[in-house]
C-alpha cells in the first residue's frame, strides 16, 4: 500500500495537465459558437482568431474558459465529460444494448481471449521447437521477428479481407490478428525461460541419463514459468490491442474499435473517449488478472520474485 | 518389471564383489584433455594415472585449473577426454552415466524451488522409473542417512545452505550408485558448517561403504576425510603426488590435531609448493 501515494500523485498530474489543456484545445469552437449565441468574443471575426493561437483565445476570453470544459462536440472533452459517458454507456444501459460499452467491450474481449489463447499455444509450441532444434532456431525466429515489422493496421484489413472471402466472419478473424501480436512476447519469453536452467542444472540431469523430455517437463518448464508470465502480461494486452486494430479499418459495427470510430466519423468525440478508457481499463483489468495468478503460482513454486 | 537401475546393480554384482578384492571401481590410463577455446587450446589435464579402489575416499586437491574438477567430469562421463583410457566399474564413463553408476553432487545444492525436498531427492527416482511404493521408501532413507528426517514436506528456502547441501547428498543416494562423485560440496559454505558436515560424511561413508570422489581445496579437509589423497597442480593440469592416508577410518574430530595429520597436510602442503613453483 506504500505505493498508494505515488500512483495517486501520477494520475494527478496526469488529470492537472489534461484540465489545463482542455481550453486551448477546444476554445476556437467555443468561441464560435459563443458568437453565434451573441457574446462577446475578441477578436471578433473568425478569420481573425484564426491567426491567433488556442492558448492566446483563452487569455483574451477568460469568461469563456468555463464553457471550454462543458462543450458538447469539444476536441478535448473534459475528464468529467468522459467519466459522464462511461457511467452513462457502462452502468446507464442493459448491457445487450447497442449502446452499451459493456456490449461492446464483450465483443471486443471475447476475440482478444480467443486470439490470445491461440497465440500463447502457438508462442509456447515456437519456443519449444526453437529450443529443442537448431534448425528452428535458425529459421524461425528471424520471420518472428520480421512478422512484427509489418504494421498491423496494414495487415488487418488483408487479414480480414481474405479471411471475409473465405466465408470466414466475425470472432475468428479479429482472433487471428490478436494471435498475430500476443504470440511474439510468448516466444521471446519462453525460449529464454526454457533455457533459463544453467550448466549444472542440465549436467546434473545428464547424470541422471534423463531424456530430453524427462528433461523438459521436470526441469525446463518449470523454470520458465516466471518468464512465461511476463510474457504473458505483454501478450494479452497486445491481443487486446489486435484486436481493436482489426475492428478499425473493416468497417465492424460492434466493439471498442468500431466505438472509436463510430465517435470520430459522426463528430460524437466522447464515444471514442469513452472507448478508448474502457479499453485501456479492460486492459489494465486483464494485465492485473495475470499479476494475481503469477504472484500466487510463483509464490507456490517458490520463485517468488523478491 | 525391474527397472533399469536395479538391472544396472545386478550386473554391476559380480563386478563389484571383484572389486571389493583389491580390483579397482575407477581406472584411468594416460588420460589427456585438451579444450578448445578462443584463445587456443588449454591443456586441461595431461598423462593422469589414477587407480581409485572399492570404498576409497579420494580428495583431489590442488589450485584452480589443475584441472581437478575436469577429472571428476571425465570419470561422470560429462567430459569426453582427447587421448587415454578411463573406466568406470569395467564400462567406459559414457555407459556408466547411463547405467546410472553414481551419484554427482555439485558446488550448489542446485534443488528446484518448486518441489520440496522430499519431490527433490524422488526426481532421480522419477527419472529412473522407480514406483511409487519405492520412492517414498528410499526418499525417508536418504534423508535419515544425511540426518535430514521429517523435512521432506519442506521447501528449499525454508532450508539453510548446509541442509541444503545435504539435501542435495541425499539426492544422489537415492539411486544407490555405489560411487559418489563430490565436486566441492562444502566450497559455499562457512567453517562451522563445514566441520559439522565432513564428520557427517564420513558416518555416512562409513555406513554405506560406497566409493566417494571429492573435489576440494581445502587442505585439513582433504586430509581429515580421506584414504587417498591425489595433489594436482595446473597448466597442464597433471597429478604432482598421491598419498595413501595413515589415518584410520575412525576419525573423530580432534584427529585433526595429532601428528599423523599435520604430517600429512604437511606433506600435501609441500605438493601444492612444488606445483606451483614455476609460476609463483
Amino acid at each position: 500500500m506504500k505505493s498508494i501515494l505515488p500512483v495517486l500523485t501520477v494520475i494527478a498530474a496526469i488529470l492537472l495537465f489534461w484540465v489545463v489543456c482542455v481550453p486551448p484545445m477546444n476554445m476556437h469552437l467555443v468561441a464560435d459558437q459563443a458568437q453565434r449565441d451573441e457574446l462577446v468574443v475578441t477578436p471578433e471575426t473568425p478569420a481573425a482568431r484564426q491567426e491567433v493561437s488556442g492558448a492566446g483565445l483563452a487569455l483574451r476570453n477568460t469568461h469563456l474558459i468555463p464553457l471550454a470544459y462543458t462543450f458538447v462536440r469539444p476536441r478535448l472533452p473534459s475528464p468529467h465529460q468522459v467519466a459522464g459517458e462511461m457511467y452513462k454507456t457502462i452502468i446507464g444501459q442493459k448491457i445487450t444494448s447497442k449502446r452499451s460499452l459493456v456490449y461492446h467491450g464483450w465483443v471486443t474481449l471475447a476475440p482478444t481471449l480467443l486470439g490470445f489463447l491461440i497465440g500463447t499455444s502457438l508462442g509456447i509450441l515456437l519456443a519449444v521447437g526453437i529450443v529443442y532444434s537448431r534448425v528452428m532456431d535458425k529459421s524461425v525466429m528471424p520471420w518472428a521477428i520480421v512478422s512484427q515489422t509489418i504494421p498491423i493496421l496494414a495487415l488487418a484489413p488483408m487479414i480480414i479481407v481474405v479471411l471475409g472471402s473465405m466465408g470466414i466472419q466475425g470472432l475468428f478473424p479479429k482472433s487471428i490478428i490478436a494471435a498475430y501480436l500476443s504470440f511474439f512476447p510468448v516466444v521471446v519469453g519462453m525460449v529464454k525461460g526454457l533455457r533459463s536452467p544453467d550448466a549444472m542444472q542440465l549436467d546434473l540431469l545428464r547424470t541422471y541419463n534423463a531424456s530430453k523430455s524427462q528433461g523438459f517437463w521436470a526441469l525446463r518448464l518449470p523454470a520458465s514459468a516466471p518468464y512465461l508470465f511476463a510474457s504473458l502480461k505483454i501478450g494479452i494486452s497486445a491481443s487486446l490491442v489486435g484486436t481493436i486494430v482489426a475492428e478499425l479499418p473493416t468497417g465492424a459495427r460492434a466493439g471498442f474499435g468500431a466505438r472509436m470510430l463510430v465517435g470520430d466519423q459522426y463528430g460524437q468525440p466522447l464515444v471514442s473517449w469513452a472507448a478508448l478508457f474502457a479499453a485501456a481499463l479492460t486492459a489494465a483489468a486483464l494485465v492485473g488478472l495475470f499479476s494475481v495468478i503469477e504472484r500466487i503460482t510463483l509464490k507456490r513454486m517458490g520463485m517468488a520474485a523478491t | 518389471m525391474p527397472t533399469v537401475a536395479e538391472l544396472a546393480a545386478k550386473q554391476l554384482a559380480p563386478a563389484s564383489r571383484a572389486a571389493a578384492a583389491t580390483s579397482a571401481v575407477i581406472t584411468a590410463r594416460n588420460l589427456d584433455l585438451t579444450f578448445q577455446t578462443n584463445d587456443g587450446p588449454v591443456h586441461a589435464l595431461k598423462d593422469v594415472n589414477l587407480d581409485i579402489n572399492k570404498g576409497d575416499f579420494v580428495s583431489f586437491i590442488g589450485p584452480s585449473g589443475c584441472g581437478k574438477t575436469t577429472f571428476l567430469r571425465c570419470i561422470a562421463g560429462l567430459e569426453t577426454p582427447t587421448a587415454g583410457d578411463i573406466a568406470v566399474n569395467g564400462m567406459t564413463p559414457d555407459e556408466a552415466r547411463r547405467a546410472r553408476a553414481y551419484g554427482y553432487v555439485f558446488q550448489a545444492a542446485g534443488l528446484y524451488p518448486w518441489r520440496t525436498i522430499g519431490g527433490n531427492i524422488r526426481l532421480p527416482l522419477e527419472i529412473m522409473g522407480f514406483d511409487k511404493a519405492e520412492q517414498t521408501k528410499r526418499v525417508e532413507r536418504v534423508l535419515d542417512l544425511v540426518d535430514l528426517n521429517g523435512f521432506d514436506r519442506k521447501y528449499p528456502w525454508q532450508l539453510s545452505g548446509g541442509m541444503q547441501q545435504r539435501a542435495s547428498i541425499a539426492r544422489a543416494l537415492a539411486f544407490d550408485a555405489d560411487i559418489l562423485l563430490m565436486d566441492e560440496p562444502f566450497g559455499a559454505l562457512d567453517e562451522i558448517v563445514r566441520d559439522h558436515l565432513n564428520e557427517q560424511l564420513l558416518k555416512l561413508w562409513a555406513r554405506t561403504e560406497k566409493t566417494i570422489g571429492f573435489v576440494t581445496h581445502s587442505i585439513p579437509e582433504a586430509v581429515y576425510l580421506s584414504t587417498k589423497i591425489v595433489v594436482m597442480s595446473p597448466r597442464p593440469g597433471r597429478i604432482s603426488d598421491v598419498i595413501d592416508s595413515p589415518l584410520p577410518r575412525e576419525r573423530p574430530l580432534e584427529i585433526r590435531d595429532s601428528p599423523e595429520f599435520i604430517e600429512i597436510a604437511h606433506r600435501v602442503r609441500d605438493g601444492l609448493r612444488a606445483g606451483h613453483s614455476d609460476d609463483v
